[in-house]
């Protein structure tokens, strides 16, 4: 059953490899997945340790539905200290790793140490070994994967690699599995490069005893029939996730030239419906797959069109492609979007911080603060396709000055260009934000200020603010399964009640972050999705498990505290421009440019913000600075940590 | 009407669901390698190709099983294994064309297709309906329409070209 899946240590510096049950009183405080990641990353690493060191823990993990008989139980989740931020590492992608790695015995494996030589780890049935990688160093993703099936000699092993970018220490470089599916953000890939662990492959056939079977079979299809027969869904599986880049385009919420603008004009080649043109003119009619089990099918497969990699196949490009190799450089062809997402799928690197720190740098190129001198004459301004792509191998590779100043990320980047360069990074804890403008959407600022792994929309971003429901549809979601009657307001230009909706957003992304299931089986993007109340039966049909969905809340609420418990080890200080739950003051000075009337104009009032906090801090029952109160640590059992259970 | 699986492999999305449901259906368990379908993928060029029984008329499986532990359900017409007469000698699995008589090494039996007794759960979750459950006389008549929906397109295609030559 998946109750009896285990956790392994695993250390690279010595060999040594522990298995161990996880006991049930573990399972029932932080389920698995991120929350338990949580746990360990806390217990198992010092305070101030290196990223890069092997003090560094890397986690990896299933959730605890994961390929069971739930909907989309696809997500591996990825955490270490991040060497980009120096506080939360975190990264989920989907795919088929976790199941298999379920299928295989495993649901966590804490990685340490350092190999002394290149290395992959081969889990199989229970077993575990650390196998010589020499042959795979230099390899990118996709060779990785298939050489692994090859040597190994079996076509159904699923491994989460690294690609060049990892293996070069780029602060930013992902880990993959499959063709696209990325666990992009803060670095995983990084922590495994600096611990010369260059694959995780796993294969089982180990049976998932489902507590309730029938039960869960049939529950499945009713949550499927509830998953699928929203609109939202609906356009996801036709258009995949630049849909919403699309949408948010055309209303004025995407970033342009480095957050100058927040609106790309004139971006036909690259608007949703051209994107699906050209992935049904190389691939046929039928060209979205998705990840284990589910229905939603959003990745859309490409051939690339034409350029110097045309006809290789890939899949994406999602949402964060075309912000990153389309709207945020403001390169508007279909063909550079294509062929980036080809890269940065091939370099293992993270497409979104790789393609907003290239548009600061295209910026400061403009400004003059970066010069010919620095980009070894490469023209690095807005509009010019080739120097972006020019730059992403630059990177990856750490070539040139400037590639390798990039590829240390975007706080150490501007301590060594220096001048005024900082003041253009939009970042929250050394981290670049989403292609997304958040001035004219209070909610959704105050979401990507303090989400734990620095800025970004998958913490507890409450995107349905963006609908205009009536209050009496927020005051359904939002005060369930914990009692609300503070104030909601449908405007999405408003303050009052965000700091609840985030808050709220907050636990539910945790919880699912837990169960190991997507965020577009939740309310994320449609409002009729599951959540807290729905939870419960499929925990207990598929584990046996029962929980209340206050107890499920309640298990989220804990694990965002270790986290943020994590980051406050680390050094997080409320208004800490680098380390805070603060934003760049581009949102607060600079007025939106472009858009629909709601938007022009737009930018966060400082005071009513900082009022955000607050009231955000008060929902945790934190104090002023952000720190759990005593009272609260000990609601949550969290006031003897590290407690090491596991 | 005997009905048979439908498998359109353009329509797949490579989701494996059906995999999964099959082993719960079957065994109570989570588990891909009990599955009686299993979908084929070439991922490095996003080809997927979901593989189950034919249960063939003249069915290999059947002829060359030594002790005739194989036989046809008069009610669904399926290929049917008597594990009481079976002998786990894999003569089955080596002569079947489609590899769609698989082994299992955690029970060390041979398991086939059964059409889950008429309600074939892999088709009942496939939303993108790559597997169906249709009349064994209509595979055809589905297969006409998608080929002639496509020389229509291609014809149209064609004359939209000479005109504009």
């Amino acid at each position: 059953m998946a109750l009896n899946r285990k956790i392994a240590y695993i250390d690279l510096t010595t060999g040594d490899i522990e298995t161990k049950p996880i006991p049930l009183e573990v399972r029932k405080k932080f389920l698995g997945g991120r929350g338990l990641d949580a746990y360990l990353l806390l217990n198992h690493t010092e305070k101030g340790c290196d990223p890069l060191g092997p003090g560094n823990a890397l986690i990896i993990s299933g959730g605890i539905l994961t390929a069971t008989c739930a909907s989309a139980t696809a997500r591996t989740h990825v955490m270490a200290k991040s060497p980009l931020t120096n506080m939360l590492g975190s990264a989920n992608m989907g795919g088929f790793f976790a199941p298999e790695l379920a299928w295989a015995g495993f649901h966590h494996l804490v990685i340490k140490g350092k190999a002394e030589k290149p290395v992959y780890i081969w889990i199989h049935n229970g077993e575990i070994e650390i196998r010589d990688a020499g042959h795979l160093w230099g390899k990118t993703t996709t060779d990785t994967q298939w050489a692994i099936r090859e040597e190994l000699g079996d076509e159904d092993i699923k491994s989460a690699v690294i690609g060049p970018a990892g293996e070069n220490l780029v602060t930013f470089a992902n880990v993959m599995t499959g063709i696209k599916n990325s666990a992009g953000r803060t670095g995983m890939g990084c922590v495994m490069g600096s611990k010369n662990l260059k694959a995780v492959a796993a294969r089982g056939s180990m049976d998932i005893e489902i507590a309730h079977p029938v039960e869960a079979l049939e529950h499945n299809k009713h949550f499927i029939n509830q998953i699928t027969s929203a609109k939202v869904n609906q356009t996801q599986g036709a258009l995949g996730t630049p849909f919403i880049w699309g949408a948010t385009n055309s209303w004025g919420g995407v970033r342009t030239r480095n957050f100058q603008y927040n609106q790309c004009e004139n971006a036909d080649d690259i608007e949703p419906e051209r994107i699906d043109e050209i992935c049904e003119e190389t691939m046929g009619p039928y060209h979205m797959t998705g990840c284990f089990g589910c229905q939603v099918h959003c990745r859309a497969q490409y051939k690339v069109p034409s350029g110097p990699f045309a006809g290789k196949y890939d899949e994406g490009p999602e949402y964060t492609s075309l912000g990153a190799f389309g709207g945020e450089p403001d390169c508007k062809n279909a063909e550079t979007v294509f062929a980036g997402n080809h890269l940065v799928n091939q370099f293992g690197v993270d497409n979104l911080e790789i393609g907003s720190i290239i548009s600061w740098a295209m910026e400061l190129y403009e400004l003059g603060i970066l010069t010919n001198k620095d980009t070894d004459g490469l023209e690095l301004r807005f509009g010019n396709d080739e120097a972006l792509l020019e730059m992403v191998e630059r990177i990856c590779f750490r070539k040139g000055w400037l590639g390798d100043t990039l590829a240390d990320g975007g706080l150490p980047a501007a301590e060594k260009i220096g001048k005024n360069s900082f003041d253009y990074l939009v970042q929250v804890k050394g981290m670049n934000n989403l292609h997304s403008d958040e001035r004219g959407t209070p909610a959704l600022a105050l979401n990507i200020a303090t989400a734990s792994r620095g800025s970004d929309h998958l913490r507890s971003r409450p995107a349905i603010d963006l609908y205009h429901l009536p209050e009496k549809v927020l005051r359904k979601i939002y005060s369930s399964p914990i009692p609300y009657d503070g104030p909601l307001s449908s405007e999405h230009t408003a303050y009052e009640g965000k700091p609840w909706q985030v808050y709220w957003q907050e636990n539910c992304y945790m919880a699912v972050d837990c169960l190991g299931i997507c965020k577009y089986h939740t309310v994320f993007l449609g409002a009729t999705l599951p959540n807290f109340e729905d939870w419960p039966k499929v925990i207990y049909y598929n584990t046996g498990l029962e929980m209340t969905p206050e107890e499920i809340w309640e298990v989220a609420e804990r694990c965002n505290n270790i986290e943020r418990l994590f980051n406050l080890r680390e050094g997080l200080e409320r208004d800490d421009l680098k380390k805070g739950d603060t934003l760049s003051h581009r949102y607060f000075d600079e007025p939106c440019r472009r858009g629909a009337p709601d938007i022009i104009g737009a930018t966060i009032d400082r005071e009513k913000f900082t009022k955000m906090i607050d009231e955000f801090y008060e929902h945790h029952n934190w104090d002023k600075n952000g720190v759990p109160t005593a009272e609260t640590l000990e609601r949550l059992g969290l006031d003897k940590e590290p407690s090491h259970l596991i | 009407m005997e009905k048979v699986l439908m498998i359109n492999h353009q329509k797949c999305t490579g989701c494996r669901l059906c995999e999964l449901v099959c082993s719960v259906m079957h065994d109570g368990v989570s588990n891909p390698a009990r599955s009686r379908i299993k979908v084929m993928k070439w991922e490095s060029e996003g080809l997927y190709v979901p593989m189950s029984c034919q249960q063939c008329e003249d069915a290999p499986c059947m002829n060359v099983c030594p002790v005739k532990a194989l036989s046809r359900d008069e009610d669904l017409g399926f290929v049917t294994v008597d594990y009481e007469v079976c002998i786990g000698c894999r003569s089955c699995v080596a002569v079947c064309p489609f590899g769609a008589m698989n082994y299992n090494i955690i029970d060390r039996k041979v398991f086939k297709c059964d059409l889950c007794g008429g309600d074939p759960q892999c088709v009942r979750f496939c939303e993108v309906k790559a597997v169906e459950y249709v009349n064994a006389d209509r595979v055809s008549n589905y297969k006409k329409k998608d080929a002639a929906e496509r020389l229509s397109a291609a014809q149209k295609e064609g004359a939209a070209l000479q005109a504009a030559m």
